[in-house]
């Protein structure tokens, strides 16, 4: 049975192995180490078990299992073997740092330390390996109006539905590309929201890109499910394809969707917005962790490096999921499976041999899982458009409201990097981290410099990756001069507000 | 903007958003119950005062920000509704890190 810790002050101070993130990866990593006797802590920022895929599950009817499709019926098994398992787990706990022991304050025993705020109060838990599992997040999708209450990301309209029973009950538009987007259209139509129309503005040439990875495609499980769902949104509401440009109208909310393909252009009413143009690793933690990463052209994205086992450059900790690369739920959780399975031979707890048995079944499995993702990420790569809008009064940056006008004068200084350009503009500097600007900012900067994302590289990251109060920064035993090295400031105005 | 589905059944909560009583269901995070309440701006911005509401519902763009029993800059999609809960819009009040 799993300990269910319920405020910081039943954490452990130290555990063999701390796994973040509650998705189909940290489960079964966090699974597979425990039930080769490791002392693990798994720590998620949500209400439940279970990510993005699996989110409420547990809590599900089956009413919303048959609503949501057997994808996410299938995070009950998963679930189940969870909380079955002998390990101890943090629900609504944030980790906001990872990192090597402090030589003052650390135990001397454990290599790793992890910053976790929970209930108000942060705690330093000390440990010998940490899997990153915190999965991918939607891209951001910048064109004029994209900030207007009334349009939402795809993504949250799912979470609506899955944790709370909320659909849309007006006209919803859904406009983007990939396999997602097509997956909500058909969840919501069978939830019987009034989806007007799907705005697909997958490029038309990624048809020929994917085509040399059509048969791998063909003979996946993908193929199947992915043209049911196609035909399944096709048969039930409009689908507009060769869409060039968006933009969305409306007084303070949203109202229409221009929608242009080429010269043409036509207006959607409607009430509601949800875009989604992919998805991409969770970054912040893994480079704030020190983790190398390289441009992966492919998934548009940045990505941590990892050998087959997870292994980031950084020792002690692995990543797995799609927060080292967008792998989907399957491949996922045997990522998963792999790091904890290594986590257990690295601490000693298993031999060799059996190590190697087990290694190789689940690496010819994760090879099976991953079939037809190449064809999937050419056929659904969003376009240079959509990512680098054209429109200099797009705002690219939500937080501080900069445009992308202004980002492009400020390219034209000559910055050569994102840092300089957030030091210019405040681009990236609010509350989100950059979570939403990012890959916008590096890729106009890749653009006007005309070099490779991956040359311009990303925000520097630094913990915390999420703001922490005073409150909880307070109850962390350390001298101030260490909280200002852990969280590069210390707060001293009142309860919550913050000041440096 | 948004209805529940009928075929669910958790039991109610009630909280005050800007005073006004409002009805929520066991398990909605603030979000949630804000923009099944019809609001779907809950916050204007510090820079130009623009309108914002709730947009990832995953504690990623922090559009969601509100003050939650006096405490400002709370992410309202990754916190959970309980009976009693004070919730008001931050109008232009600054958001973590913004402050100099
Ligand atoms: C919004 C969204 C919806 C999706 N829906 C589907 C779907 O319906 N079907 C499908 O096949 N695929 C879906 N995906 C793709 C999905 O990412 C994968 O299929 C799968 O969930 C990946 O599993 P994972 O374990 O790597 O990560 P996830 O399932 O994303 O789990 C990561 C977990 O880590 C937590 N976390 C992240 N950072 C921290 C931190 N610092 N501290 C504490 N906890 C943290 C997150 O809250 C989350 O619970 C979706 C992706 C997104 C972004
Ligand atoms: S809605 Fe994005 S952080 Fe809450």
């Amino acid at each position: 049975m799993i300990q269910n810790v319920q405020s910081a002050a039943d954490l452990a101070p130290a555990y063999d192995l701390v796994v973040v993130g509650a998705g189909p990866a940290g489960l079964s990593a966090a699974i597979e180490a425990s039930t080769h006797g490791l002392a693990v802590l798994l720590a998620d920022e949500n209400e439940s078990p279970g990510g993005q895929i699996y989110r409420s599950v547990d809590r599900a009817s089956d009413a919303d299992l048959t609503r949501m499709g057997p994808d996410y019926a299938a995070g009950r098994r998963l679930i189940e073997r969870f909380r079955s398992a002998d390990l101890s787990y943090a629900r609504r706990a944030t980790v906001w740092s990872v990192g090597p022991a402090d030589e003052e304050t650390g135990d001397g025993a454990h290599a790793l330390e992890v910053g976790i705020s929970l209930g108000g109060i942060a705690r330093p838990i000390a440990a010998d390996r940490v899997i990153l599992a915190t999965g991918a997040l939607e891209r951001p999708f910048p064109f004029p109006g994209w900030t207007m209450p009334g349009v939402m990301a795809a993504g949250a309209a799912q979470i609506l539905v899955k944790s709370s029973g909320l659909v849309p009950s007006g006209r919803t538009i859904l406009a983007g590309t990939g396999p997602l987007l097509y997956l909500l259209a058909s969840q919501l139509l069978r939830a019987g929201v009034s989806v007007t129309a799907v705005v697909d503005t997958t490029p038309v040439e990624n048809c020929r890109l994917a085509l040399p990875h059509l048969l791998s495609f063909a003979t996946s499980p993908y193929a199947l499910k992915g043209l049911k769902l196609l035909l399944d949104v096709h048969r039930r509401t409009r689908v507009i394809r060769g869409v060039t440009a968006i933009e969305a109208f409306g007084s303070g909310q949203f109202s229409a969707l221009r929608v242009r393909r080429g010269k043409k252009s036509l207006h959607i009413q409607g009430d509601l917005l949800l875009l989604h143009q992919g998805i991409a690793p969770n970054l912040n933690l893994t480079l704030a962790a020190g983790c190398d990463y390289v441009w992966d052209e492919r998934l548009a994205a940045f990505r941590p490096t990892v050998d087959v086992c997870g292994a980031s450059s950084v020792p002690g900790v692995s990543i797995a999921g799609d927060a080292a690369g967008i792998v989907g739920a399957v491949a996922s959780a045997l990522q998963g499976e792999l790091a904890g399975l290594t986590a257990a031979l690295d601490l000693n707890r298993l031999g060799q041999g059996a190590y190697q048995q087990r290694r190789n079944q689940l690496s010819r499995e994760l090879a099976l899982a991953l079939r037809g993702r190449t064809f999937i990420e050419h056929r659904f790569r969003p376009g240079k458009t959509f990512r680098v809008p054209e429109d200099d009064g797009t705002i690219a940056c939500r937080c501080e409201e900069i445009t992308v006008g202004k980002l492009r004068e400020v390219a034209a200084l000559g910055v050569p990097g994102p840092n300089q350009m957030k030091a210019f503009t405040r681009c990236g500097m609010g509350p989100c981290q950059g979570r939403l600007c990012g890959l916008t900012a590096v890729e106009l900067l890749a653009q006007y410099r005309d070099v490779s994302p991956g040359e311009v590289g990303y925000y520097r990251l630094r913990p915390p990756i999420k703001p922490v109060t005073l409150g909880e920064l307070a109850a962390l035993p350390h001298t101030e001069i260490a909280i200002v090295a852990v969280a590069g400031f210390v707060e001293r105005a009142a309860d919550g507000a913050q000041g440096k | 903007m948004f209805r529940r589905l009928s075929d669910r059944k958790e039991s109610s909560v009630s909280f005050t958003f800007n005073g006004v009583p409002t009805m929520a269901s066991q398990g909605d995070s603030v979000a949630a119950a804000l923009l099944a309440a019809g609001h779907c701006s809950t916050r204007r911005t510090p820079v130009s005062g623009a309108a914002r509401g709730p947009y990832c519902m995953m504690g990623v763009c922090f559009e969601c920000l509100v003050k939650i029993d006096g405490r400002p800059n709370r992410q309202g999609c990754m916190t959970t509704v309980v009976t009693g809960m004070r919730v008001e819009t931050q109008d232009g009040a600054a958001m973590p890190g913004q402050e100099e």
